[in-house]
């Protein structure tokens, strides 16, 4: 097949990826997104695959079999809830792709470049190779965050901002050396900065805690883009630019999302640490905020029956019990019975950005009741009864009220405003900011203490 | 122990100190309950309800009092009562120490430990316990309904076929417990009501429950201790009449609440306001007992005056006996939830717990009464409000604009420096790039927020185009670069096809319904 022909295939892939990411747009449209994906890819593929320097077929339908049958085993069996651990995982595997073909293209000397496109060319491959192993280690270590398998704690360490600060400086130096020396004995900075970066990415990711996984993951989901862009100038191929592009902006739109929804720098995100700052206004103002009153299922469940519109605002904590199906069957039942019921998602509720969303679908829930914070915010005053299930920091009126606490200026949903509140948590314990809630001590909330799925189906019974 | 639960000896009094739900869960506590025959019938409570809720029936109070080691009452013990309080036994009732103080000495004399449910701290944490409160919201509400009563008009405003009928207008003074419930109770019938208090931080409280909050053009807080109202300055109290003076010449109902701790009532409503009224208006003051706030009014009695009905009663809780001995026993149920910590069926006054020292009276033949000053208040202090200023978003977003700005000159700099030094071929890419970014930058925003998970597992899947570089190294002839490209490819192909499968599998699930 003719370079010409090749090309012409890998301008419709990218208006097919293009789409792609367009059609998330709407519900309606996304299912045909999806499609326009997977055609791009298999138009890339396919047309690479008749490229003339493309040899040992045996071997990539081998690795291409074996490939798609894990990935597809992966898809069909991950649980909803796992879907953040999921997409951390395949972050990682784009930035270890991205380490191993720069490292195939350092090594193949099929090209001779000389000059000034020999130089561009061995930053292009330092810096693919850079930011493949940053993703890599950083989504490794944020996979295992948020699969439990390492705390979910920020890591401290001493003198952080310097040690960042150092391993740059050393990068930038490696990043010279390798430029400046030829042949082989490029090899050594090379691999050198190479686990600088993997450290790096250890690192960055260990610092930041667990509430701001949306943030991190939508920031290696925009770095996994620029390892496939940067990927794409050492290969010279403008569909790994395009694509590589087209996917870094989505994570950095994706970031900038997340860090507006915390009211939050993403610097500061970045660096890590949240909450290590002493806030006075938590320590004088939580002295004084008196006792939760519980409720019961049954009672909750005569509360809802009297009402008249229920607005539920699910946080991680519904993933966590799996409460999802629950909540969904509590939901029919009251619908029902003739009571609006609709939900309200906080951009950064759950682990990542739409998680609450993928959740509420997968349990059946019409995605026509499931609103985001702006649409629903100025209903609360209207609304009978709102049920938050395992949320805190989204919810905390002190975001409103306390300009010292660490969570000032975050926008929240206003359940407070509506007449009743009934706060579904397993107990008194704070939030992942390590704020107090004020909302637990309001006049007009109820704590429904437990599990969120046994207290959820508690309620489901008493609605009979 | 044996709790017994006799029958109120108060003449008059309808209430009784226990409900079926409290009973139960005493039993759950460990606790044996008796009831003296016919001590709920007032209240509705027949003594097989107290048999089903698994309490034995005794004849004779005598019989309950000596068997009991636990009374639970609602007024304090008459004195032939008090007789039975010897050493061992515990007393749990309103009680009243200040005003009972002989009787106090008496029951101290004899060994016997006394809570008292007026004296339960005002604190948050208590509030589940605090009887006052409990049965001041029940004197609110029933004092609308009095009102309602004795006035000869609709509470709200009606447009009938044979006219328009104005809503009345309802002054509600003092905006505690009692005040709030009143203007409840009172704007759910439809009322225009207006609530005055000293203390203008309830304002917030009385515009929830739908009152318009009026306050004298004066500074001066008048929170005191504990949440209470305190004595206020000469010129405020005159602001204040003048307020009520001109109020009360258009207000149908005025429903007094005014009380300050250990001090008479305070005269708010004169002669001439309720002359000013007019003829078949309504007032029901609340603070009958403590000599009420209307100068007019009499103790316990009906009155009408100057065309004005002065309703002066003082057992507002016990003309709604059932509602009241509900919440009563409820009470009485979260304060055994302290007192029995152990579910064993005893209790323990445990002067650790701020709650059962402030409610204790007399512990084993001690006066303990009064009780040291909770630490905590039950309103945040005022100081605390002053502090909140709405975070200020204004200079934050010009910052931002200037920002975005400079980061558009950063960007042009840079790439006129890249276009400066770098050859032909690899700013025919750099266009792509840049161009690629800008379209995604332009699509992305348009993404749904409830679509994000999905967006991300397809990028996910998309990013692992890498797959093409591998393609094109797997054919080369070094065996390092081969494995390097295999293992790529596999990653990749893991990637490709978990990435799509997963987003076929999230989108497929979003539904209208």
């Amino acid at each position: 097949m003719s370079e010409g022909i090749t090309t012409a295939c890998y301008i419709v892939a990218s208006i097919l990826f293009i789409l792609s990411l367009g059609g998330l747009s709407d519900q309606e449209k996304a299912r045909r997104g999806n499609i326009y994906g997977i055609m791009g890819m298999l138009l890339a593929v396919g047309a690479t695959l008749f490229n003339a320097s493309v040899g040992n077929y045996g071997i990539i339908i081998t690795v291409v079999i074996i490939g798609a049958v894990i990935g597809a085993i992966l898809a069909a069996r991950v649980k909803m809830t796992a879907m953040p651990e999921l997409v951390a995982m395949l972050h990682s595997f784009v930035g270890l792709a991205a380490v191993l073909v720069g490292f195939a293209t350092f090594l193949d000397e099929s090209h001779a470049y000389t000059g000034a496109e020999k130089t561009i060319h061995e930053v292009e491959i330092f810096l693919g190779i850079l930011i493949g192993a940053v993703t890599f280690t950083g989504s490794v270590v944020a996979f295992g965050k948020l699969s439990g398998k390492i705390g979910g704690a920020p890591l401290l360490l001493p003198a952080r901002h310097l040690l960042n600060l150092l391993i740059l400086i050393a990068c930038i130096v490696l990043g010279w050396m390798f430029v400046n020396s030829g042949g082989s004995a490029s090899m050594t900075p090379l691999i050198i900065m190479t686990i600088l970066a993997l450290l790096f990415g250890i690192h960055m990711v260990a610092a930041i805690g667990g509430a701001d996984m949306p943030v991190v993951i939508s920031m290696l989901n925009s770095y996994s883009g620029w390892a496939a862009a940067a990927t794409g100038f050492m290969l010279s191929n403008d569909l790994l630019i395009v694509t590589g592009a087209l996917v870094g902006s989505s994570g950095a739109i994706l970031s900038i999302i997340m860090c507006r929804a915390m009211n939050r720098k993403f610097l500061s995100v970045i660096l890590g640490g949240f909450g290590t700052k002493k806030s006075s206004a938590s320590a004088g103002g939580s002295a004084d905020q008196g006792e939760a009153l519980a409720i019961s299922g049954e009672e909750t469940a005569d509360l809802l029956k009297s009402s008249k519109s229920l607005v539920i605002v699910p946080g991680y904590g519904m993933a966590v019990a799996q409460a999802q199906q629950s909540v969904a069957a509590m939901t029919q039942k009251l619908r029902d019975q003739g009571v609006n019921v609709r939900f309200a998602i906080h951009p950064v509720a759950g682990r990542m950005p739409g998680h609450m969303n993928v959740l509420l679908a997968e349990a059946k829930l019409p995605y026509d009741i499931v609103l985001e914070m702006d649409e629903i915010n100025d209903d609360f005053p209207d609304t009978d009864v709102v049920m938050v299930i395992g949320a805190n920091d989204i919810v905390n009126p002190s975001a409103e009220d306390e300009p010292d606490s660490p969570i000032a200026g975050m926008p929240v949903l206003q359940v407070w405003n509506a007449k009743d509140v009934i706060v579904l948590k397993r107990s008194m314990a704070t939030g992942y900011a390590g704020v107090e809630n004020p909302l637990f001590f309001k006049d007009n909330t109820r704590m429904l203490f437990g599990d969120a799925k046994a207290s959820i189906d508690s309620v489901s019974q008493g609605l009979g | 122990m044996n709790i017994g639960i006799p029958k109120e000896l108060r003449p008059g009094e309808k209430r009784v100190a226990g409900s079926p739900k409290l009973l139960e869960k005493l039993k759950k506590l460990g606790f044996e309950i008796s009831v003296e025959s016919g001590a709920g019938a007032e209240a509705n409570i027949s003594d097989q309800d107290w048999i089903d809720a698994g309490a034995s029936i005794v004849e004779s109070a005598d019989e309950l009092w000596q068997q009991s080691d636990i009374i639970i009452k609602v007024n304090p013990p008459h004195d032939d009562e008090a007789g039975h309080l010897t050493k061992g036994k515990t007393l749990i009732s309103f009680f009243w120490p200040a005003q009972n103080e002989s009787l106090m000495k008496t029951i101290a004399s004899q060994g016997a430990n006394v809570l008292s449910m007026d004296c339960v701290p005002r604190i948050s944490r208590a509030q589940k316990l605090d009887a006052l409160s409990s049965m001041a919201n029940i004197a609110g509400y029933r004092a609308v309904i009095e009102a309602g009563n004795n006035f000869g008009h609709f509470f709200t405003g009606q447009i009938t076929a044979a006219g328009k009928v104005p809503p009345a207008k309802v002054l509600v003074i003092g905006a505690g417990v009692a005040g709030l419930s009143a203007i409840g109770c009172a704007s759910s019938l439809g009322a225009i009501v207006r609530a005055f208090d000293t203390r203008p931080e309830v304002a917030d409280q009385v515009k929830s429950m739908g009152g318009e909050f009026i306050y004298p053009d004066i500074e001066e807080d008048g929170a005191g201790e504990g949440g209470y109202a305190k004595v206020m300055s000469k010129e405020f109290i005159e602001a204040e009449m003048a307020l009520f003076a001109e109020q009360a010449k258009e207000i149908d109902i005025i429903i007094t609440t005014a009380l300050i701790p250990g001090k008479p009532a305070p005269k708010l409503i004169t002669a001439e306001m309720v002359q000013s009224m007019k003829a078949g208006s309504v007032i029901v003051d609340l603070a009958a007992e403590q000599g009420g706030n209307c100068e007019l009014t009499e103790k316990d009695k009906l009155v009408k005056k100057h065309g004005v009905t002065l309703v002066g009663y003082t057992d507002f809780p016990s003309r709604m006996s059932g509602q009241a001995s509900h919440l009563y026993a409820n009470n009485i149920g979260h304060l055994f939830d302290e007192l029995c910590p152990e579910k064993n069926g005893k209790i323990e006054l445990n002067f650790e717990d701020e709650v059962i020292r402030g409610t204790t009276v007399i512990k084993e033949g001690e006066i303990t009464w009064p009780a040291p000053a909770p630490k905590l208040s039950a309103a945040p202090p005022a100081e605390k409000k002053e502090a909140v200023i709405p975070p200020v978003t204004e200079p934050e977003k010009s910052g931002k604009r200037s920002g975005s700005l400079l980061g558009i000159l950063i960007v042009a700099v840079l790439i006129l420096g890249v276009g400066s030094v770098a050859p032909e071929k690899f700013m025919g890419h750099f266009t792509v790039f840049v161009l690629a970014c800008f379209v995604g930058w332009q699509v992305i925003w348009n993404v749904t927020a409830a679509l994000h998970t999905p967006l991300m597992s397809v990028t996910n899947a998309i990013s692992s185009i890498i797959v093409l570089g591998a393609l094109l190294q797997v054919g080369n002839s070094s065996g390092i670069i081969v494995v390097l490209a295999s293992v790529a490819i596999l990653i990749t192909t893991i990637n490709i096809f978990g990435g799509f499968l997963v987003t076929h599998r999230m989108l497929d699930m979003f539904r209208k319904d």
